[in-house]
């Protein structure tokens, strides 16, 4: 996966609560094999009239979030169906770091396997960002996940909570899987074990 | 000894190595695979060099994309048929048990693994898929996980966690009659709001859950997800065994008896601790219906559609808004009033052979109203077979249902099944979101009782007081 040690960028707001993965990016685009490409559908019913031109109210077709790499939303951020492609599809708009008080907990894990940063801050913080995302280009903000902080364009400093070993892989790009597997004999001595003391653990088909 | 939850039991007998920050690694004994969420899993271990590491403790189905009409000519859309094909291909190639759309065990991946017995309590059961929740209904630890995740399970049969907060879902007291665990699940939700239980894994316990069929608590458990939590449990008790003694995949001789010793052992004790804990009287939860495009959005049948104003939280006041417009409804409006176009009886949370008898009994001898078009999706060819045995499928079709091959369906609308804009539904599936089962449909969400009643009264119905009318108008 990319590492990220630190952003900065507009910020879009997207202030609505119990944003679901299935308005993140909806069933069509669920039928790819690939993961690329899927940053045409983000938000699709939100994004695009039924005509399919652009719903020039929606926040990221407004020219000054065009191009914004951070996202600022509402509460249970993500939640809904486990499908990555909601990741794989702002991962792919250009977006590499979510802001809101609450994430789904799939989506959360989804999203950092994707060299994303999600950052969970308290109601009233956001909804101080949220006012100062909304003045648009001019509004930059940073991240910095060393120092696990957000810069606002005000100046002020939140700083938030991740977990170590999270922040190490993603800091470093790491391949979780390749990791896993240098545990290999842990997990042979682990099936052994097993195997011994529930022996009905094997399916009987 | 620490008491420890359920929950903590089946942690602890699965972890494998620990972080210094508490991130885990759980050994993963049953993995289930579909065809959306694993192409990209599979071509991930092809370009890293990767084996399955157990091809045995994984069973792969197709079940979302293929179509519900007769499919002996095979599948048109080509990117469902690619989506299929490649699932095919790929289980061939890494050597992994595969149900294809013509396999009479063939079925939602989430209806199957129990139903095949590859299901036991005190496992842990992942998929690619959020309602994975359903198999907690056996005392598994089983939660959705993402592509990502997939690969690393298929890969490695572990998965890198960390352990969630316990909550306790405590039911005292006896459900109502036209009372199901529908109508349970879709009450706690109402209570908890859809993020009360993330971070969480829900135990659910009570007289209420003892008593529930291991349809009804998969129903229960399957929607442990809209309400936030990955995972929801129940004990496993003799209602458990009894369901998966003689299933396929289920132990067999010596080791089913090693094994209900141990599962007899799967209870949280006494004095365990929980972080959380809710409590509901089951005797006043009455039917449910949802109103807006959020699972909390739910009533029951007697209420009356709600106003933005009733709720105190300002950004809840600007999600009512936007889902009433969505929904085209009215505050104010009786629930029972609100007239509908579809009905869908089906999916992973209600496709089971007790919900189809449940749409049997309200529906036996009626027809449903002008201008409705029901459509009964079987879980599984298992399932659709036992219904045709029983005789509930001439029940159905002969109340004007359209009876459907088993798959997905139009929970999601992944395949041609989906509603067109504007259309209103009654549903028995999991999910009201905006554009769920197409782009603009309107789903109400209830159970498979009260989705008959709907389709025999044209609008959203109380099925009590459909049945007390049948019975000359007394209740019991």
């Amino acid at each position: 996966m990319k590492a990220l040690k630190e952003l900065s960028g507009v910020a879009a707001p997207l202030p609505m609560i119990n944003v679901d993965t299935d308005m993140i990016i909806p069933k069509q685009y669920l039928k790819t094999i690939g993961r690329s490409g899927l940053g045409k559908g983000l938000f699709h019913s939100m994004r695009y009239n039924d005509d399919g031109s652009d719903n020039p109210s929606f926040v990221l077709n407004q020219e000054a979030y065009k191009n914004a790499s951070i996202l600022i939303a509402g509460d249970n951020f993500g939640c809904g169906s486990s499908r990555e492609h909601a990741a794989w599809a702002i991962e792919d708009f250009g977006i590499r770091c979510v802001i809101a008080p609450s994430f789904s907990d799939i989506f959360y894990n989804n999203a950092f396997k994707n060299g994303m940063l999600l950052i969970r801050l308290p109601q009233e913080q956001i909804e101080d960002l949220t006012r100062q995302a909304e003045y648009g280009a001019n509004a930059v903000f940073s991240v910095d996940l060393d120092s696990q902080t957000v810069t606002a364009p005000d100046g002020a400093t939140h700083t938030f909570e991740i977990d170590d070993f999270r922040k190490h892989c993603l800091l470093n790009g790491l391949d979780e899987i390749a990791l896993t597997l240098e545990k290999d004999s842990k997990i042979s001595s682990f099936e052994k074990d097993k195997a011994s003391a529930h022996s009905w653990l094997t399916p009987a088909a | 000894m620490q008491a420890k939850t359920l929950y903590d039991k089946i942690w602890d007998a699965h972890v494998v190595t620990t972080e210094p920050d508490g991130t885990c690694l759980i050994y993963i004994d049953r993995h289930l695979v579909h065809e959306v969420t694993s192409a990209q899993a599979f071509e991930g271990l092809r370009i890293g060099n990767r084996k399955v590491r157990r091809p045995e403790l994984t069973l792969a189905v197709v079940d979302h994309n293929i179509p519900t009409s007769d499919r002996s000519g095979g599948i048109n859309d080509p990117e469902s048929k690619l989506q299929v094909d490649t699932l095919r291909d790929n289980t061939k190639e890494f050597g992994v048990e595969y149900y294809n759309e013509h396999d009479i065990r063939q079925g939602i991946v989430h209806i199957i693994g129990p139903e095949q017995g590859f299901t036991l309590p005190g496992t842990t059961v992942v998929c690619g898929d959020s309602h994975t929740a359903t198999h907690g209904a056996f005392g598994a630890l089983a939660h959705g996980i993402g592509t990502s995740e997939v690969e690393h399970v298929l890969a490695s049969q572990t998965l890198l966690q960390n352990k969630s907060k316990n909550m306790l879902v405590k039911v005292n007291g006896k459900l109502g009659v036209g009372v199901t665990a529908k109508d349970l699940t879709l009450a706690v939700i109402a209570k908890t709001g859809t993020a009360g239980g993330t971070g969480h894994v829900i135990e659910y316990a009570g007289e209420a859950i003892r008593n529930l069929t291991m349809e009804g608590r998969m129903t229960l458990c399957n929607m442990a997800i809209e309400g936030g939590a990955r995972a929801g449990l129940v004990a496993p008790d003799e209602t458990t065994f009894e369901y998966l003694k003689g299933r396929p995949m289920a132990p067999k001789g010596k080791d089913w008896d090693e094994a209900v010793a141990y599962w007899k052992t799967l209870k949280s004790d006494k004095d365990a601790h929980f972080d959380a804990i809710i409590e509901l009287d089951a005797a006043e939860i009455a039917p449910v219906v949802t109103w807006g495009t959020s699972p909390e959005d739910a009533l029951a049948i007697t209420e009356v559609v709600p106003a933005p104003e009733d709720f105190a939280d300002e950004h809840k006041q600007a999600a009512a808004k936007r889902s009433l417009e969505y929904m085209g409804l009215q505050a104010g409006t009786p629930l029972s009033s609100i007239p509908i176009d579809r009905v869908f009886i089906g999916s992973c949370t209600n496709g089971r052979i007790e919900d189809l008898r449940a749409v049997a009994r309200v529906v036996e001898g009626k027809t449903i109203a002008a201008n409705i078009n029901a459509m009964v999706v079987p879980g599984s060819g298992l399932v659709k077979k036992q219904a045709e045995d029983e005789g509930i499928a001439d029940i159905l079709k002969a109340a004007g249902f359209d009876w459907r091959e088993p798959g997905c369906s139009m929970c999601l609308g992944m395949n041609p099944d989906r509603l067109e804009p504007g259309e209103r539904c009654a549903s028995t599936s999991n999910r009201n979101f905006e554009g769920r089962q197409g782009h603009g449909g309107r789903t109400h969400l209830m159970s498979p009782a009260m989705a008959a009643a709907a389709a025999i009264t044209g609008h959203l119905t109380d099925v009590r007081e459909l049945e007390a009318t049948a019975s000359g108008g007394t209740t019991t």
